[in-house]
């Protein structure tokens, strides 16, 4: 035992002392100014390539946030982006209600596992696209089918991030928990169930953004408000700066509907170590 | 043992149970991890396995604590065949990640009793007690992640002893800690522990923390197929002192006896490195 490793002889030793301020791209406003130069340039871009085409194919900026103006004023937007929302909200809630007990039980019971796997496995693949039809058939033109294909788009990724977690969960700690007298319905509630929030999360976050994705789809039929439907119907009137408007709103959305998880997510689950 | 720990009166009153292992053997399909372990642990004995790593020593732990099965032979604990973990067994693992990391310090505590259906005024109660026992009244409503890893194996301690356990099972609990927090830490598992006598079963690859605490020390061979080697009796004194010639000269002989077989181990796989390039040639 006389040989010292030295598998890394020639890393110097640790750099720093010398820059102890952070560059300014990592400070606060350094990092929104970036963002807004980003931002500023893809504006930029769009602008000039707009200049080169006609309206109908690519409208201005300017045009975009004119079209803004005329559907917040007649309230078309703000009742767009409340419809849509509400059914999103709705779908991806119960997809959580639901997604999360399945992917617990079929995480920790292998015969649950078994008996449903072959139905996860199946459906995740079909997107909701395929099953609009049919939901506007069995469940009718109204809230109920849209909500029902958010819940289909929601529920699967949730229960398979679920049982991914329920997988994960350490030996270590179940035999610590039944060293220290847990029976195994007592380890699911004290042990699985919080190991597995992180990845509950992951699969909320994840959900939230198939809401999104799904919303333009499930509103293709049948629908009088939402920023799907306010897209589709844009096309019938040749207002494809209204198809612009309805879909920077949806990424905006979106972005703000994570960072409203994410930051409820850090204030309360904290505990859990869930890392956003 | 020849001697009797002294401790005050009223705590050292004998709680452990007989830990029993009878020709136990451990296999995982064709591997044999142990073979023929005959060992008796007295009710109340401080006893240390030695040997070097990968001899099968958690193995053997994990089956006192019933999280394996016996592949062959007989374990029993207090008379009684053991079949599954029990609140009467309680266990020390190697990492103090076995805390749960979303629970406070006295909330980990109370664990054990809120699994048995104590009523919440009553373990909170007992959580306190047990907290103040280890020293963490200051941290019993701070999260693991927020202790240190001398603070962490503390509040082990205390959801352990809450339990009010026959047998403790400790596997490398120190592993993980500093030179100087671990000589404090085996103080306080000496002071700890031997207050209110369980049975138990220490596992280390330390000789001189094996010394420090052992009423007996126990060396195994090299694994796979790994048995128990020597058995030594430790007669020093508490609190005993590692400088004392008689420890000197008991490290001298651990060291020889586990020496020689890390050097058994080592001396195989040299070997078969040699008849493997030999083959190559």
């Amino acid at each position: 035992m006389t040989t010292v490793d030295t598998d890394s002889p020639g890393i110097p030793a640790a750099t720093d002392g010398a820059q102890r301020a952070k560059p300014f791209f990592d400070t606060r406003l350094g990092r929104v100014l970036t963002a807004l130069v980003s931002v500023g340039l893809g504006v930029l871009v769009w602008q000039l390539l707009s200049l080169r085409v006609p309206p109908l194919f690519l409208p201005s900026p300017w045009l975009t946030l004119q079209a803004v103006g005329e559907l917040w004023d007649d309230g078309t937007l703000i009742q767009s982006i409340g419809a849509s929302l509400a059914r999103i909200m709705v779908g991806w809630s119960l997809g959580l209600v639901i997604g999360i007990p399945v992917g617990i039980l079929m995480g920790y019971f292998a015969i649950v596992r078994r008996l449903l796997d072959p139905y996860v496995e199946f459906f995740r693949f079909i997107p909701p696209i395929a099953f609009v039809t049919l939901a506007v058939i069995w469940l009718g033109p109204g809230e109920a089918s849209k909500v029902a294909l958010i819940l289909y788009t929601t529920i699967f990724i949730v229960m398979i991030n679920t049982i991914a977690g329920v997988l994960s969960v350490s030996d270590l700690r179940l035999r610590a928990a039944a060293a220290l007298g847990a029976n195994r319905l007592q380890t699911l509630i004290t042990v699985i169930v919080p190991s597995t929030v992180p990845y509950m999360v992951t699969g909320a976050r994840l959900a939230m953004g198939n809401s999104f994705l799904t919303i333009v789809s499930a509103e293709i039929v049948a629908a009088q408000v939402g920023l799907g439907s306010m897209i589709w119907t844009s096309r019938n009137y040749g207002k494809t700066e209204w198809v612009f408007v309805g879909i920077i709103t949806l990424g905006l959305l979106g972005y703000v509907c994570d960072r409203v998880v994410r930051f409820t997510v850090a204030r309360l689950l904290r505990r859990y170590a869930v890392a956003v | 043992m020849s001697e009797p720990h002294k401790a005050d009166d009223s705590a050292s009153v004998c709680t452990g149970a007989e830990i029993k292992l009878e020709r136990v053997g451990i296999a995982f399909g064709e591997s044999r991890i142990v073979t023929g372990i005959d060992l008796t642990v007295a009710p109340g004995e401080f006893v240390c396995l030695l040997g070097p790593s990968g001899c099968g020593k958690s193995t053997l732990l994990n089956l006192v604590a019933g999280f394996l099965p016996a592949s062959s032979g007989r374990v029993s604990v207090g008379g009684k065949a053991v079949t599954g973990p029990s609140v009467d067994r309680g266990v020390v693992f190697q990492s103090t990640e076995a805390l749960f990391p979303w629970l406070t310090v006295s909330e980990n505590v109370e664990y054990g009793p809120r699994m048995r259906g104590v009523p919440r005024r009553e373990r909170a109660e007992l959580a306190r007690h047990y907290v103040e026992l280890v020293g963490l009244t200051h941290a019993a409503d701070r999260l693991p992640g927020e202790l240190s890893g001398g603070m962490r194996l503390r509040a082990l301690m205390a959801c352990l002893r809450v339990n009010e356990p026959s047998v403790v099972l400790m596997d490398e609990p120190f592993g993980a800690l500093d030179a100087q927090t671990r000589e404090v830490m085996q103080a306080e598992v000496d002071r700890i522990w031997r207050a209110t006598k369980p049975t138990i079963l220490f596992i280390t690859h330390d000789i001189w923390e094996a010394i420090q605490l052992g009423d007996r020390i126990i060396t195994m061979t090299a694994g796979p197929d790994a048995r128990l080697k020597n058995v030594a009796a430790v007669a020093i004194p508490h609190p005993r002192d590692l400088a004392a010639p008689a420890s000197v000269e008991l490290y001298r002989e651990l060291r020889e006896d586990i020496g020689s077989e890390v050097r058994r181990v080592l001396q195989a796989q040299g070997l078969a490195r040699a008849e493997s390039a030999r083959d190559a040639a």
